[in-house]
């Protein structure tokens, strides 16, 4: 299909701008940019069919069912992005005197209290504006509560060898140096291996829980006890928060600092990548560190914004991705106390119905009762048929299924993670089982055409090499 | 109770049944007993839509909206064409993740190659990446890609805006690096205390043009200032002024980094915003975040991917360039929307609209004896000086008017986007007048 630039024609526009009504300033010619934006020239009915087309060739929860491990693709409720919308939400002005914010500041003041109330954490920065940013923000309270205490041998963050990418990256950006370290047999944290890694060297470790592998560590308390005994703070990355909510705290499981990501859990759109928003949540006596300005209730019961008193200073401008806070917001004062027990065991349930109907073919990874997410080897099948991960992934995209997250954790060969969340319908599910075997039967009957899949979409199988090799990364005109 | 789970309590059983538990307390009994609540969390009670509707609406009437807005200071109250909205809540773009599996996402892929290919016009640089989360984190990000082993100093300009230099600061503290702030000298990078700062060891120098005072840098001298000890020249520039004004590549800039709000975002209270970053063909491999090529399919179709990954987190973990995996995609798409409605003859008259009103303006408050604290050419911003400027605001506010961003000693930093009229402008000058009274 046509790129934007390829439409249209020289002199084409819309009809935004009034006329100018004050003199027209003439700034020095040196001053002046040479040569016009090489920007579309497109009426707005081409802008219109243009992203409709686009749209068409895109696939979002609306389209199909996301079972995409680790990112829990759950339903956005319509009415979260109302709320976003509220003129009285998005045409403030961050820099606006505090007594005519006071809705603003309320709604991180209420999503603070519904955060602390889930997770046992007690003070939360909404500055974050994803998981990734939240981890970093996390570990620079982290860095800045062993600098207060004026300890400052503590260079080693502990990361098992099957967390996100992202932890250990995280950590590299707070000059931190990282110990990896193996997991046990049963896919969980390696307890002698986490005793002979920490030390007086030890700033702290990183963990999920439930874990990578969908499995909630029954070790939990000894690890962070483990941890803490060694000088060290214990970090929750709540990616896999849906899991637990109403079940268990990060706060009681030992966990001194964590972040979560309101683009999973709390039902905000990815947006394609993003905008995310990752909060970042601390015990009580970190609180000082946070980074950014707090909403705190005066005497006079206004709210007021309040410099934490050793923060660390600030991870983006101003107060992190407000709106997306306010359809996060939305989505747990409508779900309430029951509405997210409902959501998490619900989420666990369908993860351990999908685990259970596909056990005969594919047996998960680690075969014992999952949280909100299971991961499957095709590592037989592979070797059997010479169909990969990727080829069942790639041949799921012709029943309008999105894959699961693929080869992903790295300590399970030919990985496919499933994560169905809880806003799915049996049907859906049922489908999507029946959809596997069928890949499973044509890997033994006609492996050939897996290898070619998918055959029903707009492309097939792009050239990666080629586009890394040749890095093609703008538009030019021909001339 | 509020729910989107679609099961029925006797759906929800009989799952339970055929996964093999008797019960939820059942399903759960992995969980160590001594972590597993045993009470329910203490939120309140769910809402019906309708009535969670009424209490966010009811927190929304509590903030207070202008009908006029003279405050910039790094959120630009700008005008967004109808169609940018309506594109932008297209379903499909809201909901999808990040575009890992090509043959399905394609339109999301094009939707960003788009964007760069526009944020290499506006910039007149050869590659951009995806976007990050705002002006601020770009601005560290491209600060930290900089160093390297023998060039380990920062120096950034005091003229950057606060809400930009904490933020570079705070990265800084992350990854220990040295980074030193350079005086500024009536309002603008001091030239001279530059020449003195640099040596081997500097990284990179970083501006923000125009700067936090409105002001119009001398870029390119500052770039060569740089460049004459083989540091990188960093740019923060205001999108808009790059209708008009000299390109970060014209200046001689290697990154041009920047807030992407005033490209069709609304000020929504600080967020979702929007960091734009592009770069010099020399630091393509360098650049933090998704970045989306061109190639071609099995059939020899044209095929968007996300490319470069080899910088990434999820393949070099703690050796990656940055930790970045979500970037701001809707808002970059909001970008490209906005930048296609507006093209290239909407862009000029937008940044001709902003500098002519913030000029009028200035020259009205400065017949009112608001005069200028600084001297030079600037954009769309200005800092005005003069007795009872904490009146003025404040008179201001009662007309429903919101002014400048009060910076202390009678000084307010104003700002002049196409949305204010020549109407609200006298509106504010009489008012200035009245009180100078």
């Amino acid at each position: 299909m046509k790129l934007i630039f390829e439409r249209g024609q020289e002199g084409r526009h819309l009809s935004i701008l009034p006329k100018l009504d004050v003199p027209a300033y003439q700034p020095d010619e040196a001053l002046l940019r040479a040569q016009a934006p090489a920007l579309p020239e497109v009426s707005e009915t081409e802008i219109s069919r243009h992203y409709s087309a686009l749209e068409r060739r895109a696939h979002g929860v609306n389209n199909g069912f996301y079972p995409l491990g680790s990112c829990t693709m759950k339903y956005n409720p319509s009415i979260d992005e109302e709320m976003a919308a509220l003129p009285g939400f998005t045409n403030v002005h961050p820099l606006q005197a505090e007594k005519t914010v006071q809705g603003a500041l309320e709604v991180l003041e209420k999503m603070e209290e519904k955060l602390s109330a889930i997770t046992g954490l007690k003070y939360f920065t909404f500055q974050p504006a994803a998981g990734a940013h939240g981890e970093f923000t996390g570990l620079l309270v982290i860095k800045a509560y062993h600098k207060d205490r004026g300890d400052e041998a503590r260079k080693k963050i502990i990361v098992p060898d099957s967390a996100h990418g992202t932890n250990p990256a995280s950590a590299a950006m707070c000059g931190y140096e990282v110990v990896n370290i193996p997991s046990a047999s049963d896919g969980c944290v390696d307890l002698d291996a986490l005793k002979a890694a920490v030390g007086p060297d030890t700033a702290g470790l990183m963990l999920t829980n439930p874990n990578t592998v969908g499995i909630f560590d029954k070790n939990i308390e000894e690890i962070t006890r483990i941890v803490h005994e060694a000088g060290g703070l214990c970090y929750y990355d709540g990616a896999n928060l849906n899991a637990v909510m109403g079940i268990a705290r990060p706060g009681d499981m030992g966990f001194d600092v964590m972040h979560l990501n309101l683009h999973k859990t709390f039902a905000t759109p990815h947006g394609g990548g993003g905008p995310g928003s990752g909060p970042v949540g601390v015990r009580e006596d970190l609180g000082k560190f946070l980074p950014g300005f707090r909403p705190v209730r005066g005497e006079d019961g206004e709210l007021h914004l309040a410099q934490p008193e050793k923060s660390l200073g600030s991870m983006r401008s101003f107060f992190g991705n407000f709106l997306v806070v306010v359809k996060a917001l939305t989505y747990v004062t409508m779900l309430g106390r029951e509405g997210v027990l409902e959501a998490s065991r619900n989420a666990v349930l369908n993860a351990n119905y999908m685990r259970k109907a596909l056990e005969d073919i594919f047996p998960a990874a680690f075969p014992v009762t999952c949280m909100h997410e299971f991961v499957i080897s095709l590592d037989k099948l592979h070797k059997e048929t010479g169909v990969s991960a990727l080829d069942a992934a790639k041949a799921l995209l012709d029943y309008g299924i999105h894959p699961p997250t693929m080869y992903f954790p790295l300590i399970v060969h030919e990985a496919l993670m499933i994560e169905p969340t809880e806003t799915e319908t049996k049907e859906t599910m049922d489908e999507a089982i029946q959809a596997i075997r069928e890949i499973y039967e044509r890997a033994y009957s006609d492996p050939e055409s897996l290898h070619h899949a998918p055959h029903h979409t707009v492309i097939g199988r792009p050239d990666e090499v080629t586009a890394a090799r040749k890095p093609k990364l703008r538009y030019q005109k021909e001339v | 109770m509020g729910t989107f789970v679609p099961g029925t309590s006797k759906e929800q059983r009989a799952l339970l049944e055929a996964a093999g538990y008797t019960s939820f307390d059942d399903l759960f009994s992995v969980i160590p007993e001594s972590v597993y609540l045993k009470k329910p969390l203490p939120l309140e009670e769910g809402l019906s839509e309708m009535e969670t509707e009424q209490s966010i609406r009811a927190l929304a009437a509590k903030n207070r909206t202008y009908q006029a807005i003279f405050r910039g200071a790094g959120s630009y109250d700008h005008y967004i064409p109808a169609i940018v909205k309506r594109v932008v809540s297209k379903e499909t773009f809201l909901t999808a993740y990040t575009p890992y599996q090509a043959e399905i996402s394609q339109g999301i892929l094009q939707s960003i190659f788009e964007y760069q290919s526009m944020i290499c016009a506006l910039t007149g640089l050869d590659v951009s990446n995806a976007s990050v989360y705002d002006g601020a984190t770009a601005t560290a990000e491209a600060a930290e890609l900089c160093v390297e082993r023998k060039k380990t100093r920062v120096l950034i300009s005091d003229s950057v805006a606060p809400e930009v230099k904490k933020v570079v600061m705070t990265y800084a503290f992350g990854r220990d690096t040295d980074i030193q702030v350079i005086p500024e000298k009536d309002g603008k990078t001091s030239t001279e205390a530059l020449k003195e700062m640099v040596g081997p060891e500097t990284a990179c120098v970083i501006i923000q043009q125009p700067n936090f005072y409105g002001l119009l840098e001398p870029a390119e001298e500052i770039g060569e200032i740089a460049h004459s000890v083989n540091a990188k020249f960093v740019m923060n520039c205001n999108p808009i002024s790059l209708g008009l004004l000299k390109t970060p590549a014209e200046v001689g800039a290697d990154l041009a980094v920047g807030e992407g709000q005033p490209l069709g975002m609304p000020i929504g209270f600080g967020g979702p915003y929007l960091g734009f970053m592009a770069a010099t063909q020399a630091l393509m491999r360098k650049l933090p975040g998704r970045i989306v090529g061109e190639t071609t399919d099995s059939e020899g179709r044209r095929a968007y991917v996300l490319t470069l990954q080899a910088r990434e987190q999820h393949i070099k973990r703690e050796k990656a360039s940055s930790n970045i995996c979500s970037n701001e995609a809707l808002c970059a798409l909001t970008a490209a929307v906005y930048l296609a409605a507006m093209g290239p003859q909407g862009m000029k008259e937008v940044a001709e609209s902003c500098m002519s009103k913030a000029h009028y303006l200035a020259d009205g408050l400065k017949k009112a004896g608001f005069g200028l604290v600084y001297e030079g050419e600037f954009f769309h911003e200005f800092v005005t000086e003069g007795a009872g400027s904490e009146k003025l605001l404040q008179k201001l506010d009662e007309k429903g008017i919101l002014g400048g961003l009060p910076l202390g000693e009678n000084r307010i930093l104003w700002c002049c986007t196409e949305k204010n009229t020549r109407e609200m402008m006298d509106e504010v000058i009489r008012t200035a007048e009245e009180v100078a009274r």
